[in-house]
C-alpha cells in the first residue's frame, strides 16, 4: 500500500517541479517546426543553390585570373567540390555526385563503420565520422580503400589530438607538493595505476606521499601500502571507515611538513550515478588542498577509465567532470582485447586528453598516451 | 546518446500508426534503430546483426501483417526476443548430491569476483547454507586481505593458506581447499580466483588447472555490466578457458544500460544467474530477465523507480505523509519540501524523469533541463514561514512579495510555483478521495493539465500490461472495446490534446496506454503494483 503513496508523492512532486518545462517545450518545438519550414522552402525553390553554384564557379575564375599563379587544374576541382560538398543543398549535392564517382563499394564503407564501433567508438562518433570520410573521399576522389583507412587514420588523429599537453603535472607551486587525486568507478584499476604511478615518479627521483582515501573497500589501504613498499613510498592511511577527505588532508598535509614532491591520493571506486558518493569525492577534492593555503588548488585530478567499458564511459567522464574537474584521463587495461575507442568521444566532449596508459598488471605496466600508436592499434 | 529505442522507434512509428500493415521499407527503418539501440546500450555487434536478423525476419512474417497493430507487435517482438535470450533458461544454482557444492568464480580483473564471493557466501548462510571462501587469487596485492574482511562480513569461513601478492600456488590452495571444507563441514566452497585476461595464456591454463582441480559444480564468469564491444571475446576466451556455466552481471546499479548481459547470454549460450547491484553484502539478487529488456532497450521501468524511492524516501515521513493523505487532510509544502529532499536523493531529476514511460520522447529537450531548477524551487518554498507552508491558502500579495525577495526571485514565479502546486493537491485529493485509484485507472482528469503530449505514449511501451500505470481518461465511458475504434479515439484525443494545451491529459505517469484495456487485469501486474489497484477494477 506504500507505492501508490510514494507514486503519488513523486508524481506530484514532479509535476510541481516540471510543469513550465511542459510548456517552454511546446514552445520550442513549434518554433524548430517553423525553422524546419523556412529551410524545406528554401531548398524548394532552389534559387539559392544555384547562386551559389555560380558563386563558387565564379570565384574559382576571380582566382585563376589573378596576378598569381594559377593553381593547377586538380587541385581546382578538388576545391570546386568541397565547396559543394560544404552547400546544404539538393542541386549542390546532385552536381558533387556527379562530379565526383565514389567508386568504394558500400561493403567497404561498413566494413570501416564495423572497426570503429567494435573499437567502442561509438554510434554517434562513427557515424559522423565515416560521413565526413565519404565527403573527403568525393572530394577528393579517391578509389582505394586503403587510401580511405590512411585518410579515417588522419582524422582519428586530428580528433584524438597530438598537439594536447599530456604531461603530468607532478610540480607544484614553490615549495608546495602538487597534489593528484585519482577517481574512477569501482574496478577500473585505480589503486594500481597510483602504485604505478608512484613509481614513475620515484624513477624520476621525486619524493612521494600516497594518501590511502579508499577507505571503504575492504583492504585498499593495505593494497596501497603494498604497492608504496614496494618503492619505499610512505602511505597515510586511516582506519577503514573514516572520512576519505580528512585522508586526503592529512596526507597534503603531511606532504607539505615532509617536503614530498608529489602527493597521490587514491580514492574509492564510485558509480557515477550515486550522488552521495559524488559530493563526498568534490569534498575529497575542496578539502585536500586546504593545508596548502588559499589559492593552492588540486594540480592534476585523474580519472581512470577501463578499456572494456562501452558507452557507458562517456557518462562517467561527463558525470565525474561535473564533480571534481578532471584534467586527464588514464586508460587502463589495454593489455587485453579492448580499445577503449570510448575515449575518442569523451576527449572530443569534454576536451580532457588522455595522458597515461595502463599495460598490465606489471609494476612498470604504465605507458605515456600517443595519439598516433592509440588509433593504430584502434583501427588494427 | 541517450535517444532512447523507445522515442525512436515512437518517431518511427508515428507515421506507421494507421497504416493496415507494414511494408519492407518500414521495417528496415525500424531495424536501423533497433540495431543503433542495441549498439548504444553496448551490445555486441555481430550479436546484433545476428538479431536484428531475426527481428526483420519476424517482422516480415504473417505475424506482423497480421496484427491489429503492427508497430506495437514490432516492440513486442523485440522484447520478446529479448527476453527469450536473456532468460531462456534461468535457473538455480546446481548444488552437488553429495557436498561440498564447488563455485568457482573466474572474470576479468576488476570485475567484482570478490566482492561477489562474499555476497555469494551472505546469500547462501541465508538459504541456511555453510559456505567457505577460499582465497586463490594470490595475484593482486592484498586480495587475499580483502576476501578475509568480506568473509568476515559475511560471517563466511575464509581458508587462506598463502599470504597472496605473488606467493604461493592458487591450484594448490584450490586443491587442499576441498579437504578443509569436508573436515570443517562446509557445504558450499567459493573459490576466488585472480582476475586474468581472455588473452593471458598463461593465466587462463591456470584458471583451467584450477578447474579441473576442485571440479567444480558451478562455475561463474563475472562480468561487468559496463564492458563494452569487447565482452564477445571476453566471454568467447572463457567459455573455452574455463568453460562457465552461468553469468553474474555485477555493477547492475550504475547506469550503463548493460548490453553485455545479451552479448554475453546469445553468444555463450548460458545463462545469467545473478545481478550484483550495490556495494554492500545484501545487494545481490537473482537475475530478471525482463527488467534487463526494459534497462537494454531503455524503455521507462516504473519498477526500478519505486525501488529507488523506497530505497531513499524517509520511511516514516512517507508513513506520516500516508495517514495525512488518507485522513483527508491535504499535502503541504512541509510535505513537499521533505519529499522532495528523498527525491533529490535518487539522483538526477532528468534521469527520473526519463525512467517514467512517456517522458522518453521528451528527453532531448529533458537534456537542457536545468537541475538548479529544483533549488529555485526548493529556494521559494523555504523562504515562507511554516506557517505560510502549512497552509499556502493565507498567501497573499504582501506575503509573495516578501517571499520572491527571500528567494531572490519573481512574484510570478510564486505565483506559478503556487498555481501548480493547488494542482498538485488536487490531484492527490481526488486520488485518495476516490477510494484509491476509480476505474482502475488514476484519476487524472484535470489534475495534470499542461503536460502537452505526456498522456499516451506511442508505441513505445504499449502492449505490455506491466507497465500500466494508468490508462488513458478523460472520457467518463472507459474505452471502447474495438481496438479500431478505440486507436482512432485514441488519435482524437491527441489531436485534441496537441491542439489545447489546457486540455487534461494523461495519469500521472503519461498514461500508458495498455492497448488492450478491455483484458486489463490486476492479477498480471507484477508484485510492485500490487497495492495500485486496491480493489481490482472497478
Amino acid at each position: 500500500m506504500d507505492q501508490p503513496i510514494i507514486l503519488l508523492i513523486v508524481a506530484a512532486i514532479v509535476f510541481i517541479l516540471v510543469v513550465a518545462l511542459g510548456i517552454s517545450l511546446r514552445v520550442n518545438a513549434q518554433k524548430k517546426g517553423l525553422r524546419d519550414k523556412h529551410s524545406i522552402d528554401a531548398d524548394v525553390t532552389g534559387e539559392l543553390s544555384i547562386d551559389e553554384v555560380t558563386e563558387a564557379v565564379e570565384e574559382e575564375k576571380a582566382e585563376a585570373r589573378g596576378s598569381e599563379v594559377p593553381t593547377e587544374p586538380a587541385s581546382r576541382l578538388v576545391r570546386l567540390r568541397e565547396r559543394l560538398a560544404k552547400s546544404n543543398t539538393g542541386l549542390g549535392r546532385g552536381l558533387l555526385n556527379l562530379l565526383s564517382r565514389d567508386n568504394l563499394d558500400e561493403s567497404t564503407w561498413e566494413e570501416i563503420e564495423d572497426t570503429l564501433i567494435l573499437a567502442d567508438v561509438g554510434v554517434d562518433p562513427t557515424t559522423e565520422l565515416v560521413d565526413r570520410l565519404r565527403e573527403r573521399v568525393k572530394v577528393l576522389g579517391t578509389r582505394d580503400p586503403e587510401e580511405v583507412r590512411g585518410l579515417l587514420r588522419e582524422e582519428l588523429i586530428t580528433l584524438v589530438d597530438p598537439t594536447m599537453d599530456r604531461s603530468l603535472a607532478s610540480t607544484g607551486a614553490g615549495d608546495d607538493p602538487a597534489v593528484i587525486l585519482v577517481v574512477g568507478v569501482n574496478g577500473s584499476g585505480k589503486t594500481t595505476t597510483v602504485g604505478k604511478i608512484a613509481r614513475v615518479l620515484v624513477a624520476e627521483d621525486k619524493t612521494v606521499l600516497l594518501g590511502a582515501a579508499d577507505t571503504f573497500r575492504a583492504a585498499a589501504a593495505e593494497q596501497l601500502a603494498t604497492w608504496g613498499d614496494r618503492v619505499g613510498v610512505e602511505t597515510v592511511r586511516k582506519e577503514e571507515g573514516a572520512d576519505p577527505a580528512s585522508v586526503a588532508y592529512s596526507a597534503v598535509e603531511r606532504g607539505q611538513t615532509d617536503g614530498a614532491d608529489v602527493v597521490l591520493v587514491d580514492t574509492a571506486g564510485r558509480l557515477q550515478n550515486k550522488v552521495g558518493l559524488m559530493d563526498e569525492l568534490g569534498k575529497v577534492k575542496r578539502v585536500a588542498t586546504r593545508p596548502l593555503g588559499e589559492g593552492h588548488d588540486i594540480d592534476e585530478v585523474l580519472l581512470v577509465l577501463d578499456a572494456t567499458t562501452g558507452q557507458n564511459g562517456m557518462q562517467q567522464a561527463k558525470v565525474f567532470a561535473e564533480a571534481v574537474d578532471i584534467t586527464g584521463i588514464v586508460l587502463t587495461k589495454l593489455d587485453g582485447t579492448a580499445k577503449g575507442g570510448i575515449v575518442v568521444a569523451v576527449q572530443r566532449e569534454l576536451g580532457v586528453p588522455v595522458k597515461l596508459i595502463g599495460l598490465g598488471e606489471g609494476a612498470d605496466d604504465l605507458a605515456p598516451f600517443t595519439a598516433e600508436g592509440f588509433v593504430d592499434a584502434l583501427l588494427d | 546518446m541517450f535517444n532512447s529505442l523507445s522515442d525512436r522507434l515512437t518517431a518511427t512509428f508515428k507515421n506507421l500508426r494507421g497504416k493496415g500493415r507494414l511494408s519492407e521499407a518500414d521495417v528496415d527503418a525500424t531495424i536501423r534503430e533497433i540495431r543503433r539501440a542495441l549498439l548504444d546500450a553496448d551490445v555486441a555487434l555481430p550479436v546484433v546483426r545476428a538479431f536484428t536478423g531475426r527481428i526483420r525476419e519476424r517482422a516480415l512474417s504473417e505475424e506482423v501483417s497480421a496484427a491489429l497493430n503492427p508497430g506495437q507487435q514490432v516492440v513486442k517482438i523485440v522484447n520478446d526476443e529479448l527476453v527469450g535470450i536473456l532468460g531462456g533458461q534461468t535457473r538455480r544454482l546446481n548444488l552437488a548430491k553429495r557436498p561440498p557444492t564447488v563455485i568457482m568464480l573466474a572474470g576479468l580483473q576488476g570485475a567484482g569476483k570478490t566482492t561477489l564471493a562474499g555476497k555469494l557466501a551472505h546469500w547462501l548462510k541465508s538459504e541456511g547454507h555453510r559456505p567457505m571462501l577460499v582465497a586463490a587469487d594470490l595475484q593482486r596485492p592484498n586480495a587475499v586481505n580483502q576476501l578475509q574482511i568480506v568473509g568476515e562480513r559475511a560471517a563466511a569461513y575464509v581458508y587462506a593458506p598463502e599470504p597472496g601478492n605473488g606467493v604461493g600456488d592458487p591450484i594448490q590452495v584450490a586443491t587442499d581447499s576441498i579437504e578443509v571444507a569436508k573436515s570443517k563441514l562446509h557445504d558450499v566452497v567459493i573459490v576466488d580466483t585472480a582476475g586474468r585476461l581472455g588473452i593471458d595464456e598463461e593465466l587462463m591454463k591456470q584458471a583451467a588447472d584450477i578447474r579441473s582441480a576442485v571440479n567444480p559444480d558451478e562455475v561463474l564468469f563475472v562480468i561487468d555490466a559496463m564492458i563494452g564491444q569487447d565482452a564477445v571475446k571476453t566471454a568467447e576466451a572463457f567459455l573455452d578457458g574455463v568453460d562457465f556455466t552461468g553469468v553474474v552481471l555485477s555493477k547492475l546499479d550504475g547506469d550503463s544500460r548493460g548490453g553485455a548481459a545479451l552479448s554475453v547470454a546469445e553468444v555463450t549460450g548460458k545463462p545469467i544467474m545473478f545481478a550484483s547491484t550495490g556495494e554492500s553484502m545484501k545487494d545481490f539478487e537473482q537475475f530478471h530477465p525482463d527488467r534487463m529488456a526494459d534497462r537494454i532497450l531503455d524503455m521507462g521501468d516504473i519498477l526500478t523507480l519505486i525501488e529507488q524511492a523506497e530505497k531513499n524516501f524517509d520511511e516514516k515521513e512517507t508513513e506520516k505523509l500516508k495517514k495525512k493523505v488518507e485522513a483527508g487532510e491535504d499535502f503541504d509544502l512541509n510535505d513537499f519540501l521533505t519529499q522532495m529532499a528523498g527525491l533529490k536523493k535518487m539522483g538526477s531529476m532528468k534521469k527520473m524523469l526519463g525512467m517514467m514511460p512517456g517522458m522518453s520522447q521528451y528527453k532531448d529537450q529533458l537534456e537542457n533541463f536545468d537541475e538548479r531548477e529544483v533549488d529555485r524551487v526548493e529556494a521559494i518554498v523555504r523562504s515562507m514561514t511554516p506557517t505560510e507552508r502549512s497552509n499556502p491558502k493565507i498567501l497573499n500579495g504582501s506575503r509573495r512579495a516578501r517571499i520572491a525577495k527571500g528567494a531572490g526571485t519573481t512574484v510570478t514565479a510564486v505565483n506559478q510555483l503556487m498555481e501548480r502546486f493547488t494542482q498538485a493537491q488536487k490531484m492527490m485529493r481526488q486520488m485518495t478521495r476516490g477510494g484509491g485509484m476509480p476505474g482502475g485507472g488514476m484519476p487524472g482528469g484535470g489534475g495534470m493539465p499542461q503536460m502537452p503530449g505526456m498522456g499516451g505514449m506511442p508505441g513505445g511501451a504499449g502492449g505490455r500490461k506491466k507497465k500500466g500505470g494508468g490508462k488513458k481518461k478523460g472520457r467518463k465511458g472507459g474505452q471502447s472495446g474495438n481496438p479500431a475504434k478505440r486507436a482512432q479515439e485514441a488519435k482524437e484525443l491527441a489531436d485534441k490534446r496537441a491542439g489545447k494545451t489546457k486540455d487534461p491529459v494523461g495519469s500521472a505517469f503519461g498514461g500508458v496506454d495498455l492497448g488492450k484495456d478491455e483484458e486489463f487485469d490486476p492479477a498480471n501486474l507484477p508484485k510492485g503494483f500490487g497495492g495500485i489497484f486496491p480493489g481490482g477494477k472497478k
